[in-house]
Formats: C-alpha cells, structure tokens, sequence
C-alpha cells in the first residue's frame, strides 16, 4: 500500500499488461495435472496410469476403492478449502488494506482451532455435526477481539494488527494445549487436526463442506467492486458511494465464516490464507473479480502439492498437508515482512 | 446554487470544529477555502461531502437536504478527492481510474461503453493516456495525482470536491494539478471547490475565496476584492504587503517575517544611550 503523494518514482519503466484470464486458466489447468498426476501416492500406491483409470471404474476392486473413497475426496477438499482459505484471505487483506492480515496472522484460525478443539475433547460423542459451529463461533470472536484491539484513531495500522493478531493467536494456542492436557482422550486426532490436514477425509466431509462454500462465496462475488473501491480508503470509498463501515463489517464476517468452515473440515492449515491472494496479486492485480478466483486457483495449487508431498515424502507415514504449507509459507512470510513494514 | 450548508456544528472526534457555518457555493465557478491549520476548512470540506455528520445545521445538495440521499445518489451527483489518498499496491492507472464508475456501475456486471467512454475521457483530459498501465506506485508526484484527479473525472459529476490536492508537491506540479483544475472549470463547466494552503494559488485560480478562522467565515468574495493585509491579519495573524501579479493581476500576499516583533516593542530595544 502505497499513501500518495509521496515523492520518488521507481526508475524502472514497467507496464503492467494483465492477462487474468490467461492466470487463471493456467493456474487451474495446473490444478487439475497435479490433481491428477499425484494420484495413487498415498500410503497404498496406486501407479499410473492406473489410478487414472481406477477412478473411472477401471482396475481391481481395491485400487477403485482407494482412489474414489481415499484419493477423489482429497482432490475436492483440496479444491474447496485451498480455494475458500485463499478467498477469505484476499477479502480480509482487501477490507483491512494489509497484506499481512491473513485469517491466520489476524488469529482467526487459532481462534476457530480453539472453538473446535474445545468441542472435539470436551463433547467427543456430538463433535462432529456441530464442529462448523464451534469453528465458527472460535473465528469470529478471535476476529472481533484482534480489530476491537488493534483499532485506535479511526483506523488499524500493518504493525497493531500484525501484534495483535500474534498476541491473539499465541492465547488461543495456549488454551488449545490447556484443553489437551486436560482432556487427554483423543488427543492424537486432534494434534493432527491442528496442524492441518487432508488425511482420511472423506466423502461425508465434501459434503458438509459444500454448502458452506455454496452460501458464502456468492454472496462474496456480490461484493466484488465495493471490496475494491475499499482500497481506496475509508474517504474517497464514501465518496465513490461504498457505505463504508456496514461493506467492512459485512465482507469480514463472510472471509471470516469461510476460513472458519475451512477449519471444520481440515484444522488449522496455516499460510494459504496469506500467501494465495498475495501472489494472486502480482499476477492480476488488485482487482477483486479477477484477484479472487485466481486466489482460489493458486491456494488449490498449493494445497494439493503439499499434501501430495505429504502423502508421497515418507509413505506410509503421511505428514499433515499444514506442516507443508508451514515449510513453504514461513519463508514467503518472511520475504514479505522485508518488503512490506 | 447546488450545494449549500447552513448553519453548521461541525465535531472532530470530540473537537468542536464550528458551531455556526454557513457557506454557499457559486455554480460553475472555482472556489477555494483558505485558512490556518485548525480553521476547519477540511472539516467543512467533509461536511460538504457528507463525509462528516453535521451535529446541527443542514447541507443541501441540488435542493435536498443530503442526508436524504444514498451514499451512492450522492457519488453520482459529487466527487471528493480526500486529502490522504492509498492506492492499493501494483494497481495500474487505468484501473484506479475505472474505479471512479462504481457509482455507476451495477453489483456484478462489467464495464459498459459509456463507462469505458467515461474513462477514456479522463485519462485524455488529464493526460494519461499513455500512462495507462503504468502501477500508480511508479509515477511521479505530479503524474500520481492526475491520476487521482482521473478518477474523480470519471466519476462524471459536475461537482468536483478537492482537499489540498497540491501538498507535497513542487510547486512545477501545483501548476500542473491547478492548470488542469482551472481548465476542466473552463472547458467542462465543472464546478470545484478545493481547500488549498497557498494563499497566492488560490487568488491566481479561484474565482470566490472563503476565508476561515477558527470555525468562522471571516470573509468570502472575489480575491481581487477580499485579499488586505487585515484580512491576512485576521485569518493568519502575520502581517504582509499585498501586491499585484505582474502578469495575472491577481492579489499576492508576501508575509512579513516578524520574528523579532516582540524584541522591537521590549523595554529593553527602547533604550537609547545618553
């Protein structure tokens, strides 16, 4: 973000040509060779071209099995949480005008982690049905309490939000590890939940997941221009027409509902959120019709490459797709603070 | 008489700004609000815009009271260029530009001809059409603020609200930003109102001046009528020589510096040797 006007021009002459439909073409189409091409990794193999055909229906009983009930459903939650943790991260870096504030920085996925690992330890026997819920109710007050803190002088600034957010983030993980200590049952599904991952997923968690994805994201396409025209700042938006705080208030609570089911369905994956819309950005631009899906398309990439180095790294041990995306994303993490404060 | 306000309190956070201001504002004409840090011309800039809620008093805008407006109605009848202005990071100048048409603009649907008219309009009038694609985070200060001026264009409003669009830059790009501004009143009817720092700029460019102080409107009229060193007393509190514009003859106003003022009129200055 850049507060005009300031003096001294980059002395490199850049014309941006944009070819968006080109990006997200190509990032989907990418999506779809790794979809396919990792499939059978898992810690039964399946070699290709067999798991191609096993998942229409050609080959043993057992490789069908394994790519349509194991391996198809990865492939989707991939797709749905990679995209949804991507979007809720383009809308929240749009709306608080900060490329560091990710559902994960800002605390809203440790918040949804608590919400849920409460339910899962404290009610084991009702924990699943109501898990979207629990995320949710985590998210959005971990959400509300980090902008309440972190808003001073009719603003936040890039450096409150960030503390905050940590501060926020580092109470939320402590409780969590209070609640596992003292709830040790079932902790093992839950460590591993925490981190984030895809593993035995299956198709009953596309399912829940689908509805959630099917409300939020139209209603977020709905706010496509405003979000931009956000960007301009709290002034000029208003003088563009943009009712400032009710468009602020509104696209958070749906970014932030989004990131929590994401956290229902998959735990705590960290840095998508962060890293998806950032580099959507530089291929795009700042423009939310086309920043969005190509935000999706990119944090999908991301996801399913990790867990398919997840699956694939130490068969048949898998690791968690979170920790992946942890080995990837804290580096960029770091490369962006350099830019950035 | 387009836009008015009567009357009004104006509060900052919890600062009372003004209590009673009044302010008309001439059609099609160039005015600019002047007056010290603290005078309130911002603010009532801002209230002008409906960016700011008057705690009493009213602005009308095209015979209604403004608050009876959408926020969208009101973009589509006037644009306010803010003072502080963020452009989102490696957006191009076109597409800030587009931007300026959401009031115009359905929730979901693209661009339309007369949209895309409207833009190419005003990159062509403040000359930025082969600056199109440029990221705004590149241009200099003078060509960033031509695009911010770009943008209010193509919002299509006769009404042009502008708060100090010439601080921070030279004073080559003040001329630019101020040519461009007197031109659009010139060619385009389009009426401005701007709050600007530098007394001269605005006697050169305005035709109604506003003078504020302290939430009051000390005087208001024709440069070349109002401008006295008293009035420049009154608003700013430092004396000055009034002179001509050699070439404009618009009223200019050189301070005189005043330092020792206090030093002259001490005891300790009167003392004359014996």
């Amino acid at each position: 973000m850049t507060a005009t006007p300031l003096a001294a021009p980059a002395p490199a002459v850049r014309t941006a040509a944009r070819r968006p439909a080109l990006v997200i073409g190509t990032t989907f189409g990418l999506c779809l060779l790794v979809a396919f091409g990792t499939m059978g990794l898992g810690a039964v193999r399946v070699p290709q071209p067999h798991a191609i055909e096993a998942l229409f229906g050609h080959g043993t009983p057992d490789q069908i099995r394994i790519i349509r009930d194991f391996e198809l459903p990865r492939i989707l939650i991939a797709l749905l949480v990679g995209g949804s943790l991507a979007i809720a991260g383009a809308v929240i870096q749009g709306v608080i005008r900060n490329p560091l504030a990710a559902p994960d920085i800002i605390g809203v996925t440790k918040g949804a982690g608590l919400g849920a690992v409460i339910l899962l330890l404290a009610y084991p026997t009702t924990a699943v049905a109501y898990l979207p819920v629990a995320a949710f109710v985590g998210g959005v007050t971990a959400m509300v309490i980090v902008y309440v803190v972190s808003y001073s002088g009719g603003g936040t600034t890039v450096v409150r939000l960030a503390l905050v957010g940590i501060a926020v983030s580092a109470l939320c993980e402590a409780m969590i590890r209070y609640v596992m200590i003292d709830r040790q049952q079932g902790i093992g599904t839950a460590l591993v939940w925490l981190t984030g991952s895809l593993a035995g997923v299956d198709m009953s968690a596309v399912y829940q997941f689908v509805p959630w994805v099917a409300i939020l994201l139209p209603l977020t396409v709905l706010y496509v221009h405003k979000l931009d025209v956000l960007g301009l700042g709290d002034d000029l938006a208003e003088g563009l027409g943009v009712a400032v705080e009710r468009t602020r208030r509104i696209t958070l609570l749906l970014a932030v509902l989004l990131a929590s089911a994401t956290v229902a369905v998959a735990g705590t994956l960290s840095f998508i959120g962060l890293i998806a819309p950032h580099m959507a950005r530089r291929l795009v631009g700042p423009r939310h019709a086309v920043l969005l899906p190509a935000a999706a398309g990119i944090g999908t990439l991301i996801l399913l490459i990790a867990d398919a180095i997840g699956r694939g790294a130490n068969p048949p041990i898998e690791l968690p797709a979170g920790m992946v995306t942890a080995f990837i994303g804290a580096p960029y993490f770091v490369y962006l603070l350099s830019r950035k404060l | 008489m387009r836009l008015s306000g009567s009357n009004l309190a104006l509060h900052y956070d919890k600062v009372i700004v003004a209590t009673d201001l009044s302010i008309e504002i001439p059609d099609g004409q160039v005015s600019c609000l002047i007056g010290p840090n603290g005078s309130g011309k911002s603010t009532l800039l801002r209230a002008l815009a409906r960016l700011l809620r008057p705690k009493a008093g009213d602005v009308v805008l095209d015979g209604k009271m403004i608050n009876s407006y959408s926020t969208k109605e009101v973009a589509r009848r006037l644009a306010i260029l803010p003072q502080v202005l963020i452009s989102p990071e490696s957006i191009t100048v076109e597409e800030l530009v587009a931007y300026g048409r959401f009031p115009q603009r359905r929730t979901i649907a693209g661009l339309r001809d007369e949209d895309r008219e409207a833009i190419e309009w005003s990159l062509r009038v403040t000359g930025m059409v082969e600056l199109r694609d440029r990221p705004v985070d590149q241009l200099s200060g003078g060509q960033r603020q031509r695009a911010w001026i770009a943008l209010v264009l193509a919002q299509g409003t006769d009404l042009i609200l502008l708060d100090e669009p010439t601080t921070f830059l030279d004073i080559s790009f003040q001329l630019e930003v101020l040519e461009l501004l007197k031109h659009l009143n010139i060619a385009e009817g389009k009426t401005i109102v701007m709050v600007l720092h530098d007394i001269n700029m605005a006697c050169e460019y305005a035709h109604k001046l506003f003078a504020l102080r302290d939430g009051t409107m000390l005087a208001q009229g024709d440069p070349r009528e109002v401008l006295t060193a008293e009035l420049i007393r009154d608003v700013f509190g430092i004396g000055s020589h009034i002179l001509e514009h050699p070439t404009s003859g618009a009223p200019m106003c050189i301070p005189i510096p005043s330092p020792h003022e206090h030093i002259a009129h001490s005891p300790v200055a009167v003392t004359v040797p014996v």
